[in-house]
């Protein structure tokens, strides 16, 4: 069995090797995450998410730098770019626009890569940022592959959620859609310095000026959510818009001052907590869906399972009836 | 269920600034289903091992074609293996004069691919190296 005080005592390989055993679900890294639970919790955990090119991955860095510089306290980033649908394939480039923290043992960079999964995260994700948190880093940054309008799993895993929007990339009815824009904690709007950052920020200034949804996802069915959620609309966090150059390092003072701001009304009202119980709760089901998933694969013979798709390659049977049959199998 | 990939981290140390042919072999590796981790171009010795430890990758490609090769290469697995990473295979790609493969052989280098191979070549390499992974 593993040791795992090498891995919370900063033994960087042991660490990384962890890592990869978590994001390669092997039993190693399952035994390893089962142990390291009651050591995680502690880290704040903030998601960074926005179309791709708007700059979230220099505002990654930009961040991890000020956190540094300003805090002294350690950084773990995750960042996740997508897998090739088909051949599986990756490339996991935003360390290109890291190398500013290249060398500070109080930062670790870890690249993933999707691995099929379309919520914007891989399903590794999760144990791995639980492994950080449990490795003792202050912050965790997750970046998200560079999501659309509803690639919003990282809001089940963050307890702070920056949504990044750049300059011309949409008008205002994009801005009353559902989906991404409702998940953030903290908007911003990077690239201020290209023409139209005044026309974002006055887009996403009246769509907040509308009402802001509070951040209880919708198939979270946890018993205080009602009143919790009520709570947080009417104590009014409303998700501040900055406007940020990253590659300049300007307005990072804002957006760490917005995060630790956040935390601290996550704190006082509560929703900390049931944040964490969200995730944990999303966690469990997952975990039972894959679980019942590999249990029925096993029950169901190959061959079987073939010669029903066969019927509905020939349009015999509907996929619903051919769930219906597997399933009384 | 495990899910394993060949992980590969391709870098650029040194100065020169030219950095298609580390992009084509990107490329190549991610349609061979690997994960590939870019770094970007003027990498140093000590970013491409901190690097190659925080994403516990099986192999590092490096491209080079400025001439440094004697003095960076060897840097740079000294590095990786002074952190632990021991079976990590290291390969070179660019510009490097016939005369000077020995000494990157006997540095560690496992695979030297000059100007003209084809991307298949390195991809079978390198899976024939890691047939577990």
């Amino acid at each position: 069995m593993m040791d795992l005080d090498t891995v919370t005592t900063g033994n960087r390989l042991a660490l990384s090797r962890l890592l990869t055993e978590v994001e390669n679900d092997t039993q190693t890294g399952r035994d390893a995450l089962d142990r390291l639970f009651v050591r995680a919790g502690r880290a704040h955990l903030v998601g960074i998410t926005g179309a791709p090119g708007t700059g979230k991955s220099s505002l990654v860095s930009c961040l991890a730098k000020h956190i540094r510089s300003e805090l002294g306290m350690s950084v773990a980033v995750v960042a996740v770019d997508p897998s090739s649908p088909f051949t599986g394939g990756a490339i996991l480039g935003d360390r290109v626009r890291m190398r500013d923290l290249a060398g500070d043992t109080g930062v670790f960079i870890r690249s993933m890569a999707s691995r099929g999964a379309l919520g914007g995260l891989a399903r590794a994700t999760a144990g791995v940022v639980q492994v950080l948190d449990a490795a003792g880093f202050d912050f965790v940054l997750i970046e998200t592959v560079g999501a659309g309008q509803s690639e919003v799993d990282i809001a089940r895993l963050a307890h702070t959620t920056i949504v990044i929007e750049a300059p011309g990339l949409g008008d205002d009815i994009q801005a009353i859609k559902a989906g991404i824009l409702e998940i953030a904690d903290i908007l911003v709007i990077n690239k201020a310095d290209l023409p139209g950052a005044e026309n974002t920020e006055r887009a996403l200034r009246a769509n907040l000026d509308l009402g802001y949804t509070p951040r209880m996802l919708h198939n979270s069915t946890h018993m205080a959510t009602a009143n919790d959620s009520a709570q947080e609309g009417a104590q009014g966090w409303v998700p501040p818009v900055l406007k940020t150059i990253a590659t300049q390092s300007v307005g990072m003072a804002d957006v760490l001052s917005s995060i630790k701001a956040h935390r601290d009304y996550l704190q006082q009202t509560g929703l900390w907590k049931v944040r964490d119980q969200e995730r944990l709760k999303a966690e469990v089901t997952h975990l039972l869906q894959t679980t019942l998933m590999q249990r029925w694969q096993r029950s169901v013979s190959q061959e079987k399972y073939e010669a029903i798709l066969d019927q509905v390659y020939d349009r015999e049977i509907s996929p619903g009836a051919a769930i219906d049959i597997l399933m009384n199998e | 269920m495990a899910d394993k990939k060949i992980r590969v981290l391709i870098a650029k140390p040194g100065l020169d600034g030219h950095d298609r042919g580390a992009k084509v072999i990107a490329r190549a590796l991610r349609d061979a289903g690997m994960e590939v981790i870019y770094t970007g171009l003027r990498q140093s010795p000590e970013m491409i091992a901190e690097a190659a430890l925080q994403e516990d990758v099986n192999v590092i490609g490096l491209s080079i074609l400025s001439g440094a090769h004697l003095v960076l290469v060897p840097r740079v697995i000294e590095l990786v293996r002074a952190n632990g990473q021991h079976d990590v295979k290291v390969f070179v790609g660019g510009i490097i004069p016939e005369d000077d493969i020995p000494a990157l052989t006997a540095a560690g280098v496992s695979a030297i691919y000059g100007p003209g191979t084809s991307t298949t070549k390195v991809v079978e390499e390198i899976l024939a190296a890691f047939p577990a992974v």
